[in-house]
């Protein structure tokens, strides 16, 4: 907790004390990149995953209303293809923390 | 805008935790404390549940039979199917570990899900992926087993240049990585939202921007830790039913 303190602490004092910069290194930039990348993969995985998951509940909610007594067996399949499916975006995540922080 | 300008923890400030006894190769930090704390209090339940066994469940007899007949009725029949009954206790343990051990996410001063490092998951991934191969080659032999997974039938017999490789691709390269991938991006993601609503709060709280932000930020912050509760069981539920799954696969190779 108190490291969580210490660093939100930080960042405060960086923003009061923060000066605009005109020139960026290479480093900067490259980092500035890297981050553009990650959002751009994470937000691009995020899209049919969406979608799918979705389209996925939505069948599942439809087929509990149907049929309300099969509901246990269809939440099950559900929870399954909701982990195949967001297997997807969360790949798109793991190229975001890549891209990002390592 | 000052908001603007705040920077969030690094991921190495908020995955990383210093050794409790020096740097050594026992190096034992909080990840492994909440490693041997998520093995034992499932451990701890079950024995003393099973010393107490009467006829009408009450108490810790109750809840420990209540998650049995959970994993049994929503993991273990729809995965497994016909004979799941020796593969239970694996899941069971699958389920119990995973839960404890993710919803530290949440528990106060550990605040850290266990699963957010790639070593549980992989380690767990790499057991289901031995313990079903393995049950495969026993119950249908390691050729018939083999054959079965790369050449599935009711397939037409061109098809199987295409088929074959695909299969076993993903049944013997993608899938641990995939199921192990696919518990550790979850409790990441859950963990990184967690720590900046947290750090978001403070952050507001120190500028002095209460009444403008903080009706935002922390009813945020609460709301997130009674969905992350959520996660965490159901993380726990994915990983054991897709185990299920795969060792269902490995028996019944036909579907």
């Amino acid at each position: 907790m108190s490291n969580f303190i210490e660093v939100a602490q930080q960042a405060v004092e960086l923003a009061q004390q923060s000066t605009p910069s005109s020139a960026l290194s290479a480093d900067e930039l490259k980092s500035a990149e890297a981050a553009q990348g990650a959002g751009m993969a994470y937000g691009l995985a995020a899209i049919g995953p969406g979608i799918g998951i979705g389209y996925l509940v939505g069948q599942a909610v439809q087929a509990i209303a149907r049929q309300p007594e099969s509901a246990g067996q269809v939440q099950t399949v559900m929870f399954l293809g909701i982990a195949f499916t967001e297997a997807l975006a969360l790949l798109g995540f793991v190229v975001f923390i890549m891209l990002k922080f390592v | 805008m000052i908001l603007s300008q705040i920077h969030f923890p690094s991921i190495k400030n908020i995955v990383e935790w210093p050794n409790f006894f020096g740097d050594g190769w026992y190096g034992f930090n909080k990840i492994a404390l909440i490693a041997l704390i998520a093995a034992a209090v499932p451990a701890i339940i079950f024995f003393i549940a099973g010393r107490q066994s009467k006829l009408v469940p009450r108490g810790v007899q109750g809840f420990a039979e209540g998650i049995v007949s959970f994993v049994e009725n929503q993991v273990a029949k729809p995965g497994i199917g016909t004979g799941y009954e020796p593969y239970l206790p694996v899941l069971i343990s699958f389920f119990c570990f995973i839960a404890v051990g993710n919803l530290f996410e949440v528990i106060p001063f550990f605040q850290m899900p266990l699963n957010a490092r790639m070593g549980a998951p992989l380690v767990l991934a790499i057991i289901a992926y031995l313990f079903f191969i393995m049950v495969g080659m026993k119950h249908n032999g390691p050729v018939v087993y083999l054959k079965m997974v790369a050449f599935p039938e009711g397939v037409p017999k061109a098809m199987y240049i295409l088929v074959t490789p695909i299969e076993l691709i993903s049944t013997f390269l993608v899938r641990p990585f995939s199921h192990a991938i696919r518990l550790f991006a979850n409790m990441l993601a859950g963990h990184i939202l967690l720590v900046s609503f947290g750090v978001l709060c403070i952050a507001v709280w120190t500028l002095k921007l209460v009444a403008v932000l903080e009706v935002l930020t922390f009813p945020g912050l609460i709301v997130f830790t009674a969905f992350e509760i959520g996660v965490s069981l159901i993380q726990a539920f994915v990983f054991s039913i897709l185990a299920a799954v795969y060792i269902g696969g490995a028996l019944h190779p036909a579907h």
